[in-house]
C-alpha cells in the first residue's frame, strides 16, 4: 500500500499537484453521497474551492516540517500525503481512518508527515504551532511549523498572542490565513473591520504577504519564500491567502447568504482549471490526458470508498487505549 | 536531607530536573526574575535565558507553545503565575494537550509541566486565590498533584516534569514559606497518584491535601480524646484509592477536609467511593469539612473563616463522634 511520504513525493511534479488538486475535489464531492447514506456523522467541513492552498503548501514543505491545521482539514490531510483511505476512513469512523476512526473529519493526522491532529476549536492550532517552531529554535535544528486556518480566526485572541510572542521570539512559523470570505456563517465584512487581514501583521512588525489562493503556483512562491525567511532564522511571516469555499460552513450550512452570483464568479477562478489550463497552454497535458487523469482518480476514490466501507469500525478496546501513557 | 522552604523545594526540583535533562526549560510571566513568589529565584542566572523564558502577558499563546513544544518532544514546564490565570488559556491544556495522545493514537505525547500558585489564606482576594482543582478534574488525559510539604513539593514537581502526559502542579501560595526536610535526588522522588500516610490512628482517617494536611495535623495535635490516621492524597487525579480505603476499613470513619466550594467538591467523590466500597463497615457516614459555596472574600477575619481552621475541624470531628451524625456546616442556619 503506497504510503504518506510517498504520496507526498508525488508533489514534486507540476502534473502531480493538478492530480492531487482533482483528488481532493474528489473526495470533497463524495462526503455528501456517503453521508446520505449513513456513513457520516456529526458535521463535515469540506474545503473544496481552496484546493491550491493546501496543495501549495504541501509542496514546499518538508515531512518534517510539522502543520496545525482547523477542521476544515481534509484538503490538507490528502495534499500533505494522506491517503483518501485514510480520510475517508476516518470521516466513516473506521479502523483504517488516519486517527483510526477516533477523531472523525475534524481530527485528522498523521506524524509521518508531519500532520499534528487537526484543531476542532478556532484559533487553537495557532499557539501549538508557535511551541513546535520554539522546540526547533530550542534544538536547533532548521524545521519549520506552519499553521493553517481561516479570516474567522483572526479575530480570536490566540491569533494576537500567537503572532505577538512568535515576532518577539523570531519562531520559524508560518501563520496562512486561507481568506475564504466568510466566518461560519458570516461574511468577512460584518465581522472584520479590515479586508486585507495580512494588514494584522503590521502591528506585530511581521513579514506578511497577500497571494491569490486560487493559483498553486503563486501559493508555493509565497510559501517558499516565507518557509527560507523561517529556516533562515529571520522569524515568523503572516500570508493570506484570497481563495473561495464552494460549499457552506459545515454539512449542514446550504450557505443562502452568499451574495447572488458571487459563487459563479469564484468558479470562473478554479483552482483546478487555473492549474490545468496552465498545463495544456504549455504543452505538458493534453485534454484527453486531463480527462483520462480525472476518470482515474474518479475511480481511485470509489475503490477508496469501496474499502473504507468494507473496514470495520474501531474495537472497543480503542475507546480507552492512548487515554495516558498507562493505557 | 537539607531544611528548605517549599518555595526552594521548587527551585530545588526545578533545577534538578534541567541539570539532568536538557529538554526541560521553563516558560512563563516574570519567571526570570523570581516571580512574587520568588519561586524560579536564580534558574535565569543557572540555566540562561533560552532555558527561562520569559513570556508576554499571553497566557493561551505561551500555554500553547508549551502544548506544541512538548509535543516535539521537549519537557516544558509552563508556570501561571496565579491560577486563575489559566482560565483565559484552558482550551490549549484542557481541550488541545490532554487529547493529543488520545487522537494521534499515542503518536504524540505532552510531557508537559503547568505549575501555578493556588490557594487561599494571603489576602490576594477572589481572583488570585483559588484552588480550581475542579477545572482539572474529570478531564481525561490530565494528572493533578498538589503537594503540601516541601518535601513533597521537590518529589511531586520531579515526577510531574518526568510524566510523559500533561500534569497541573498546584503550589499553595500559603505553603511556600514553610520550612521542612527535604531529601533530593532520586530518592526524594515521589511518585504521581501515591498518597502518603502522615499519622497512624483508630477512630477516624482524615484525607487531606495541600494546605489541609496541615490544618489536619494541628487539629489532631491540639486535642486528645481520639486519634486520627491522616491522609496526604498528594495526588487529586488519579487518587490513590487503595490507601484511602485500606485505612477507612481499618479506622470505620472518614472525614475529608477540602479548602474549597462544597459543592462539586472532590471530597464528594472520595466520599462516594468509600460509601460504595466499604457499605456496611462504616461506623459514622463520611463527613466534609469544606469551604462554603461563595468566593473568597479580602478581609482577614473572613477569609480566615472561609478556609477550615483547626478549630473548627476539631469541633466537627467531636460532634461526628459524639452524635454518629454528619455534623452541619458553620455556615448552614446561619444564612
Amino acid at each position: 500500500m503506497v504510503t504518506s511520504l510517498t504520496r507526498r513525493s508525488q508533489l514534486n511534479t507540476e502534473v502531480g499537484r493538478l492530480e492531487r488538486m482533482l483528488e481532493i475535489r474528489a473526495v470533497e464531492e463524495s462526503i455528501q453521497t456517503l453521508y446520505n447514506d449513513g456513513h457520516v456523522r456529526g458535521s463535515t467541513h469540506l474545503a473544496n474551492g481552496q484546493e491550491a492552498v493546501s496543495v501549495g503548501i504541501a509542496s514546499v514543505l518538508r515531512p518534517t516540517d510539522v502543520v496545525t491545521c482547523t477542521y476544515r482539514g481534509h484538503a490538507a490531510a490528502l495534499a500533505l500525503g494522506v491517503t483518501p483511505e485514510g480520510v475517508l476512513g476516518e470521516i466513516c469512523g473506521r479502523v483504517i481512518g488516519c486517527s483510526g476512526g477516533i477523531g472523525g473529519s475534524m481530527h485528522l493526522m498523521d506524524a509521518s508527515v508531519g500532520l499534528m491532529p487537526t484543531f476542532a476549536i478556532v484559533g487553537a492550532g495557532l499557539p501549538v504551532a508557535a511551541g513546535v517552531a520554539l522546540a526547533a529554535k530550542l534544538k536547533k535544528n532548521d524545521s519549520v511549523a506552519l499553521t493553517i486556518f481561516g479570516d474567522g480566526s483572526t479575530n480570536i485572541g490566540a491569533f494576537h498572542e500567537t503572532l505577538n510572542m512568535a515576532s518577539i521570539f523570531k519562531l520559524p512559523v508560518i501563520f496562512v490565513i486561507e481568506n475564504n470570505l466568510y466566518g461560519e456563517y458570516t461574511r468577512i465584512n460584518l465581522s472584520t473591520p479590515i479586508s486585507d487581514l495580512a494588514d494584522r501583521a503590521d502591528s506585530y512588525a511581521m513579514r506578511k504577504e497577500i497571494v491569490d489562493g486560487q493559483d498553486v503556483d503563486a501559493v508555493i512562491n509565497a510559501i517558499q519564500s516565507a518557509v527560507d525567511f523561517a529556516r533562515a532564522g529571520n522569524g515568523p511571516s503572516l500570508i493570506e491567502a484570497k481563495t473561495y469555499r464552494y460549499s457552506g460552513h459545515s454539512r449542514s450550512d446550504p450557505a443562502t447568504y452568499r451574495t447572488p452570483g458571487e459563487l459563479d464568479e469564484w468558479k470562473k477562478r478554479d483552482p483546478l482549471d487555473i492549474a490545468a489550463s496552465k498545463l495544456i497552454s504549455k504543452g505538458a497535458l493534453s485534454e484527453n490526458e486531463l480527462e483520462t487523469m480525472k476518470s482515474d482518480i474518479d475511480n481511485r476514490v470509489a475503490a477508496a470508498i469501496k474499502t473504507v466501507l468494507a473496514s470495520d469500525g474501531p474495537e472497543l478496546s480503542a475507546l480507552m487505549q492512548h487515554v495516558s501513557a498507562k493505557g | 536531607m537539607t531544611v528548605m522552604r517549599t518555595r526552594q523545594a521548587v527551585i530545588q526540583a526545578l533545577s534538578d530536573e534541567m541539570e539532568s535533562d536538557p529538554t526541560v526549560f521553563l516558560m512563563g510571566e516574570d519567571i526570570g526574575s523570581g516571580g512574587p513568589f520568588k519561586a524560579t529565584e536564580g534558574l535565569i542566572e543557572k540555566f540562561g535565558d533560552t532555558r527561562v523564558i520569559d513570556t508576554p502577558i499571553s497566557e493561551m499563546a505561551f500555554l500553547g507553545a508549551g502544548v506544541g513544544a512538548a509535543a516535539m518532544g521537549m519537557r516544558p514546564v509552563v508556570e501561571m503565575m496565579f491560577i486563575e490565570f489559566i482560565g483565559v488559556a484552558l482550551d490549549q491544556l484542557t481541550t488541545q494537550g490532554a487529547f493529543f495522545r488520545y487522537l494521534s493514537r499515542g503518536a504524540y505525547q505532552v510531557p508537559l509541566t503547568i505549575r501555578a500558585a493556588a490557594g487561599a489564606g494571603m489576602g490576594f482576594g477572589c481572583q488570585h486565590s483559588q484552588i480550581l482543582d475542579q477545572w482539572f478534574r474529570g478531564n481525561a488525559g490530565i494528572s493533578l498533584v498538589i503537594p503540601s510539604t516541601p518535601q513533597s513539593m521537590y518529589g511531586l514537581l520531579r515526577s510531574a516534569i518526568r510524566s510523559n502526559d500533561p500534569v497541573v502542579i498546584l503550589e499553595h501560595k500559603g505553603l511556600y514559606g514553610e520550612r521542612g526536610d527535604v531529601i533530593t535526588g532520586e530518592a526524594g522522588i515521589i511518585p504521581i497518584g501515591q498518597a502518603r500516610t502522615v499519622t497512624e490512628g483508630s477512630d477516624v482517617t482524615i484525607v487531606a491535601i495541600g494546605s489541609t494536611v496541615l490544618t489536619a495535623k494541628v487539629a489532631l495535635e491540639s486535642q486528645s480524646e481520639w486519634s486520627a490516621e491522616i491522609i496526604d492524597l498528594q495526588t487529586l487525579v488519579p487518587w490513590d484509592k487503595s490507601a484511602v480505603m485500606k485505612s477507612v476499613a481499618k479506622t470505620g470513619r472518614l472525614v475529608v477536609i477540602e479548602e474549597s466550594s462544597y459543592s462539586g467538591g472532590w471530597g464528594a467523590e472520595i466520599c462516594s467511593e468509600v460509601v460504595s466500597k466499604l457499605w456496611g463497615q462504616l461506623k459514622t457516614p463520611p463527613h466534609r469539612i469544606t469551604s462554603p459555596d461563595a468566593p473568597i472574600p479580602y478581609a482577614q477575619e473572613l477569609e480566615k473563616r472561609y478556609l477550615p481552621s483547626s478549630d473548627y475541624v476539631v469541633s466537627q470531628i467531636n460532634e461526628l463522634l459524639k452524635t454518629g451524625k454528619s455534623p452541619a456546616a458553620w455556615w448552614e442556619g446561619a444564612k
